[in-house]
């Protein structure tokens, strides 16, 4: 283990470790700290200009049921839902098919159509921003979840095939041969050898996914606009225009948008880390 | 079970692959070309469009805003590289079995899990000339309010800084894991070889570490070139377009409130567009040579 455990060193040592964990720790998520502080504040703490001394009064449940109550953000946070649950079921059902043959069979553009998904996975987003938003004026899902979702679906199944492909190739081979060997149809080894072992690769990437897109902010200005459309991020963004030098409501709203990425990965740990540090080990 | 004279095994892997490509090519690939055809046009995204031939790049040469954009872009670069030193740095602080390590290391990677938005908010909100927590601590110890984000000078580093908060949790989480696969045998010998601190980290572990680094880079460098999202919402560009970014700069030529000029923001994107493609040719390159010693 690098470094050195702390527990081999001397006592002192182990001390300041500990007590520097926790100010290191507050000092890292200080501006996440104040936001929860200020998202609990009175209006009248707001215009006294006591943003960072202690609330003089705890007004957590009328805040947050305020923005609730006098703002959209309810249908926000549901058009969000709306455009990151389908996304996570599209492209994951594509990718396990694009990555099951990617990795199983060995034709001649394999390799070509493998580096098509890497290379279009990269690219500005700002290249195909014109282009996209007219193809979907023209299919007429301009300014819908749908429209949104539809993209989504297209461009992160680049990213999901690269991870699919190689999740299947670290799996033993062995096993399709001796199904094929028996006589199973090709589906049939697809769906009943390797996607039972997909399971973890399904897990690591629907969490990811869903966070990438409950956080998209570009995209959603660009296909959506208005409230009946617009997912959490640009709908917080234009309500922050709205309250102006209130505070304690953007506060609030900032951390419902967090909440659900955040819940997610406290949930999905363990698969959420396996899919985002993919590659980092050899 | 053939079909048109064609095995299965032959046909299989086109079925799958079908949709996936289909959806990929309408949606991403295609889009490409069509961008790179666009940036010869002058179109206003409803009208006819006028070939101009490489009008647009003329212009775009003698653009004094396209330079701005993309010398703040190279800044975002160089100093987005930071997250990953930053990042090492929290890991090898973390890489501990002390009691609850494993909520620190959760509550570390938090900034990166939260929006953008979120994050470009949280951070307006503290470099505020009046009431932000940085400047009543420069109160606090003599110094005058500098309004971060209302100062062409400081502007666009005030931003990367916001950026660098989600990055580097990123970069740390990549060397916790990578730290984690360190072979103990190795850094034992390098103990017993009286390799201490910087030497062992630079000569044993480093070099283990590299595939962690890598990603860490493609990622970093891809992250800043995609800058959009912070610099949207912290200053929209400002103030007088002095934090644009090209990708800032693209969107706001094509949809601007003085009528959308998609053919000059493709011409933008474009170069955005060759800018990435060195980067992702040596991904590609770099994969290629690991497939083919597979």
């Amino acid at each position: 283990m690098f470094p050195a455990p702390i527990e081999r060193r001397a006592l002192p040592l182990q001390w300041i470790y500990k007590v520097a964990l926790p100010i290191a720790l507050l000092l890292w998520l200080l501006p996440l700290i104040a936001v929860f502080l200020t998202s609990i504040r009175s209006a009248g703490d707001i215009t006294a200009g006591n943003y960072w001394g202690w609330p003089t009064s705890i007004n957590l449940i009328a805040n947050y049921t305020s923005i609730f109550e006098n703002t959209p953000l309810g249908k926000y946070l549901f058009n969000s839902f709306r455009v990151a649950i389908p996304t996570v079921i599209g492209a994951v059902a594509m990718s396990c098919m694009t990555g099951f043959a990617l990795a199983v069979y060995q034709f001649r553009s394999n390799l070509l159509i493998f580096f098509m998904f890497i290379a279009g996975n990269f690219v500005p987003f700002q290249i195909l921003m014109v282009p996209v938003r007219d193809l979907t004026l023209q299919l007429g899902v301009y300014n819908t979840a749908t429209g949104l979702a539809m993209f989504h679906i297209a461009f992160q199944t680049g990213f999901c095939t690269l991870f699919m492909r190689n999740f299947i190739r670290a799996l033993p081979r062995e096993l399709i041969e001796a199904a094929r060997v028996e006589g199973v149809s090709e589906i049939r080894i697809f769906w009943f050898v390797v996607l039972p072992l997909m399971k973890p690769a399904i897990a690591a990437l629907s969490v990811l996914i869903f966070t990438f897109i409950w956080n998209d902010y570009f995209w959603a200005t660009v296909l959506t606009q208005g409230v009946d459309s617009q997912p959490i991020t640009a709908g917080l963004y234009s309500l922050n225009g709205q309250w102006i030098a209130a505070w304690h409501l953007v506060s609030a709203g900032s951390i419902v948008a967090a909440i659900p990425p955040v819940a997610m990965f406290f949930l999905m740990q363990k698969h959420f880390i396996a899919g985002l540090t993919l590659g980092a080990v050899k | 079970m053939r079909l048109f004279g064609l095995s299965q095994r032959t046909l299989a892997p086109w079925l799958f692959l079908a949709p996936g490509v289909f959806i990929f090519l309408i949606y991403v690939i295609i889009p490409i070309f069509q961008s790179i055809s666009i940036s010869f046009y002058a179109w206003d995204g409803l009208g006819e469009k006028t070939y101009i031939g490489l009008q647009n790049y003329v212009e775009l040469a003698d653009d004094d805003a396209f330079y701005t954009s993309l010398k703040n872009n190279v800044i975002w670069l160089v100093l987005y590289l930071l997250a990953i030193p930053a990042g090492l740095f929290i890991a090898l602080f973390l890489n501990q079995n002390v009691w609850g390590i494993r909520l620190y290391k959760s509550l570390f990677f938090f900034p990166f899990v939260i929006s953008q938005v979120v994050v470009g908010l949280v951070f307006s909100w503290f470099y505020d000339p009046s009431n932000g927590l940085m400047n009543l601590l420069l109160n606090g110890l003599g110094f005058d309010s500098i309004p971060v984000l209302a100062d062409e000078r400081y502007v666009t580093y005030g931003i990367i800084v916001a950026g660098l908060w989600p990055q580097t949790a990123y970069c740390m989480i990549l060397y916790l894991t990578g730290l984690n696969a360190v072979n103990p045998e190795q850094i034992e010998a390098g103990r017993l070889d009286n390799a201490k601190g910087w030497k062992m980290l630079w000569y044993v572990v480093l070099p283990q570490l590299k595939p962690a680094t890598f990603i860490s880079v493609v990622v970093t460098v891809i992250g800043a070139l995609r800058s959009f999202d912070l610099v949207s919402i912290m200053t929209k560009g400002g103030p007088w377009g002095s934090s644009r970014v090209l990708g800032y700069y693209m969107y706001e030529k094509a949809f601007s409130e003085y009528g959308f000029r998609m053919g000059y923001g493709a011409a933008i994107a474009v170069v955005l567009f060759l800018i990435m493609i060195v980067y992702i040719s040596y991904f590609l390159y770099k994969m290629y040579r690991d497939e083919k010693g597979y």
